[in-house]
């Protein structure tokens, strides 16, 4: 139990000795480490410590050279994209990826397409079984927008909206999915104070509200340390510290390799 | 039908008899609809009833009794509205309060109202209340109608609207006949609603209404307007304003008319189109802004759309107002007027949500000649009223097809108007409030001896025998030459350009009058723009030279005006200057209602003030802000000031 009454459960994921490597570039050597279920788990590092290539490890992007993956019971050489998806893992981008031409809600109903059941031929006549299924999609959809507070752009295309608001759309298409995990990179990469505020409240809420487990790389400390129960440190593609925010700020191999040191 | 339920909903006299002659009389109609997760839900009267019940019944278990005050606190919600008619079965009275104040502000009302029971909308209003606790133990009961973040709260006082409303149920199983006996109990002359003043003038006063008045008051209107259990309204305005607890909750109750509560106050204009009220009620404010975002998007729009706008506007303007006033026009006017109104008023009053506006009104500060204009010319029935909270806004309205701009029309059926010696405006009316809460003082001070309410605002009849307003009474003062000055009649001329949001005028006692202004954000901002002129934030747009000019020909325009008008001739702006800092509530430079507190700010930007009337061209000021959050911060600015062209009286005028 942390302070705020949350219940970290087991480790739900687990990477063990992951290696990635592109043709001589090493992104990643023999990074281990873990995420428990329900909790807010950060990973930090400079510029090309490998912290993206990461999160495209554990939702199948990237296929390591080494190491294994081992998520809810089952385990992995790699992981595969759909498998992920269906797994019940969902992410965001750090360079917004959404439907620029289409409008808010559509962008959010696609985030809907693996709970659908009917056949494309029946989605495009809205005939059929879709048209139920339509709707409860839509309602779960709504419920979302809700969450997000984003019912007053519901009908404005994705691409007139300012950086912070495409953020939460973002999230929300990811949320469309229920997943059970959420990876999110850079959420609050060029927000203002305000709409960072903001995104931290909901990253919250997702986590207390629906118990989603969330990895998230950010470079705002302040953002990381006050919301995440434990970071991983990468530099170079090595692990260089995992720990409780207390015991990250503290850890003298980080300050070193942010800070840099006096050779 | 309109017939049987107005002769039968007679015979209640209160708020609660008349919810339940509704769902008597039209059980199925819907009586409300709210906007939920992208759906309009609607409730029938009958369901609304049963609603009322469950509530009432629930604050009955809870130990809500006779002659006690229930705060609500939240944003135009169909259970808050709920919470009015089950406080007022139980011989309760409910205190709607502002959702937009501060803790501390409300912290007054609550020990004012000596409040141990509330229903608010969400977290942020418990949040609000769990910081006052401390200071006000006396609050027991908190219920809220939105669960969301509030799973991990575990204060005592706590208690969620759904939770409430099954106790509520369980109650009225045990006690069936609880609730009518309560419905019973209440009399015509107890007190219905207490609202509190925005406090343009010290501390809020609660004012108190009986059911009698109020109904009065809203029957009376129904009866002026014709209102029908047809009629669709939007409720979007703070519930806490006298205004919205008319227009949404009493004429609602005795007309029997639809309720729409929009889904947040950001798509309350999506909504008004999804709706289409025929009955609309909004300060000029509000007409304002929805003019400027349809002048923002004409202007951006393609040079033919554009001119099209603008030759038939022309047309609009000459004739339309006449034609929807059934008065002569040339046959040529009309053709193109109907031309007019099936390419551009048409579509411009559905994108306004206004496609079946039967009657709009107005009140409650001046409109400008140009925005009412506008909204007449273009079909919708805009009209003004007259009236304020402590007459149940029960005063004059200007008549359909009799609607002049520069009066707010003539006192209606049952009201009588008297003009003090000294302009003040007296007024007897149906809807008379019954006493200012714990306040003998001010209730014997604002009611004369012969039961007339004194105003405070000064006016005269002209000579068509409609009311005219020209400032608060107590405004009106005297420049040191003696002539008159009216700093709110100079102010609203100022505000009724798009440029300029607020101005504080200055001239009692003083040799000559001098402005603060506020530029308009949006508009000011749209125009730099355009001419490619780039700028960081209002503080550094306001100091721009260009914004200066632009602000400068207004000025000039305005003195213009004055100098046409013999007594106001002497009010013209010698010297004026655009404030670093939009004036805002939370900060109490304005009122919640967004009205001027003109000496709080002559107190708080004194050295401006004396800038003003010195030799000096600059003068560098450091004002503390409040953010939303409640942090502080300030704000640094070196504030231009500039003299502003006086002309002379037109010596004769031209025959």
């Amino acid at each position: 139990m942390t302070s705020d009454g949350r219940k970290i459960g087991e480790v739900t994921l687990n990477l063990q000795g992951i290696s990635l490597a592109f043709g001589g570039v090493k992104a990643l050597s023999q990074v281990s480490f873990d995420v428990c279920e329900h909790e807010i788990r950060a990973i930090i590092g400079p510029n090309g410590a490998g912290k993206s290539s990461m999160l495209n490890v554990i939702n199948g992007v990237y296929r390591p050279q080494d190491g294994t993956i081992h998520f809810r019971g089952h385990e992995w050489k790699k992981m595969i994209p759909y498998e992920a998806a269906r797994l019940g893992i969902a992410r965001t981008f750090q360079n917004i990826a959404l439907f620029k031409g289409m409008t808010v809600l559509d962008n959010i109903m696609t985030g809907r397409n693996l709970k659908m059941r009917s056949s494309l031929f029946e989605q495009a006549i809205y005939w059929g079984r879709n048209r139920k299924e339509e709707l409860e999609h839509r309602a779960h959809v709504e419920e979302i927008i809700d969450f997000l507070q984003i019912e007053h752009i519901r009908k404005t295309p994705v691409g007139r909206l300012p950086y912070g608001l495409q953020k939460r759309v973002e999230l929300a298409r990811a949320l469309a999915a229920e997943p059970v995990m959420l990876l999110l990179d850079e959420p609050m990469a060029g927000m203002n104070v305000e709409e960072k505020q903001d995104m931290c409240r909901f990253i919250l809420d997702v986590n207390e509200e629906f118990g989603t487990t969330i990895v998230l790389i950010e470079h705002d400390m302040g953002v990381v340390m006050d919301i995440c129960d434990r970071i991983v440190v990468l530099d170079y593609g090595r692990k260089i510290g995992d720990g409780t925010p207390d015991e990250i700020r503290n850890n003298k191999t980080v300050i070193d390799a942010y800070l840099g040191v006096a050779h | 039908m309109a017939q049987s339920g107005a002769a039968s909903s007679l015979a209640a006299d209160t708020f609660p008899k008349l919810l339940l002659e509704h769902a008597r009389v039209r059980p199925a109609r819907v009586a409300v609809r709210e906007k939920d997760l992208g759906i309009w839900q609607s409730w029938s009267w009958s369901q609304v009833a049963d609603e009322v019940r469950a509530l009432a019944c629930g604050l009955a278990a809870q130990g809500f009794r006779r002659g006690m005050n229930l705060a609500i606190i939240g944003d135009n919600r169909p259970r808050l509205y709920w919470s009015f008619a089950a406080a007022q079965s139980l011989g309760g009275i409910p205190v709607p309060l502002y959702q937009d104040s501060v803790a501390q502000e409300m912290l007054y009302v609550l020990e004012n109202a000596e409040i141990e029971y509330a229903i608010v909308e969400d977290q942020e209003q418990v949040d609000k209340l769990l910081e006052i606790l401390p200071q006000y133990p006396k609050l027991k009961h908190i219920y809220y109608d939105d669960p969301r973040g509030l799973r991990n709260y575990r204060q005592p006082q706590l208690l969620a609207y759904d939770r409430l409303r099954e106790i509520g149920l369980e109650h009225h199983r045990q006690y069936p006949d609880f609730f009518h006996k309560a419905v019973e109990q209440v009399l015509p002359e107890n007190v219905c609603v207490m609202l509190y003043t925005s406090g343009t003038t010290g501390k809020p006063k609660g004012v108190c209404h009986t059911h009698t008045g109020f109904i009065a008051a809203a029957r009376g209107d129904v009866e002026f307007d014709g209102f029908t259990p047809d009629d669709e309204v939007l409720s979007y305005l703070p519930m806490a304003w006298v205004g919205d607890h008319l227009f949404s909750y009493a004429q609602a109750m005795v007309a029997g008319f639809t309720v729409n509560c929009p889904e947040s106050s950001e798509t309350a204009m999506n909504d008004l189109r999804e709706i289409g009220p025929t009955y609309y009620f909004a300060p000029p404010r509000i007409f304002e802004n929805l003019l400027t975002t349809v002048m923002i998007r004409i202007d951006d729009a393609s040079r033919i759309k554009r001119q099209l706008f603008h030759a038939f506007m022309k047309v609009a303007r000459r004739c339309g107002a006449e034609i929807m006033d059934g008065k002569p026009a040339a046959l040529i006017d009309r053709l193109l007027y109907a031309l007019g109104d099936l390419m551009i008023y048409g579509p411009l009053r559905n994108v306004l949500g206004m496609s079946r506006i039967r009657v709009a009104y107005t009140g409650g500060a001046a409109i400008g000649p140009d925005l009412y204009r506008f909204y007449r010319s273009i079909g919708i029935n805009l009209k003004q009223l007259y009236g304020q909270t402590e007459t149940s806004v029960y005063v004059c309205k200007q008549p359909t097809g009799g609607a002049k701009l520069d009066s707010v029309g003539r006192p209606l059926p049952g009201v009588e108007i008297k003009i003090a010696p000294n302009g003040e405006v007296m007024v007897k009316t149906p809807g008379m409030l019954k006493e200012y809460y714990k306040r003998p003082d001010a209730t014997a001070e604002s009611i004369s001896p012969d039961g007339y309410f004194m105003t405070g605002d000064a006016g005269f009849f002209d000579a068509d025998g409609d009311l005219k307003i020209i400032d608060r009474a107590k405004d009106v003062g005297k420049l040191a030459d003696g002539s008159l000055f009216a700093p709110q009649f100079v102010e609203n001329k100022l505000k009724f350009f798009p440029y300029i949001k607020e101005a504080v005028c200055f001239g009692d006692q003083r040799e000559s009058v001098c402005a603060f202004i506020n530029i308009d954000m949006q508009a000011v901002g749209n125009w730099a723009e355009k001419r490619n002129m780039p700028y960081s934030g209002y503080v550094d747009l306001a100091s721009r030279p260009e914004v200066y000019d632009l602000i400068q020909e207004c000025v000039e325009q305005v003195n213009t005006d004055l100098a046409s008008e013999a007594h106001l001739a002497g009010s013209q702006i010698r010297r004026f200057l655009v404030l670093h800092k939009e004036l805002d509530a939370d900060d109490d430079e304005l009122t919640r209602t967004r009205k001027v507190r003109r000496i709080f700010v002559a107190q708080k930007y004194a050295l401006l003030v004396d800038a003003l009337y010195s030799a000096q061209t600059r003068c560098r000021v450091e004002t503390e802000v409040k953010f939303e959050d409640g942090r502080r911060g300030k704000i640094e600015a070196d504030v231009a000031i500039r003299e502003a062209k006086a002309f002379p009286l037109p010596t004769v005028k031209a025959a």
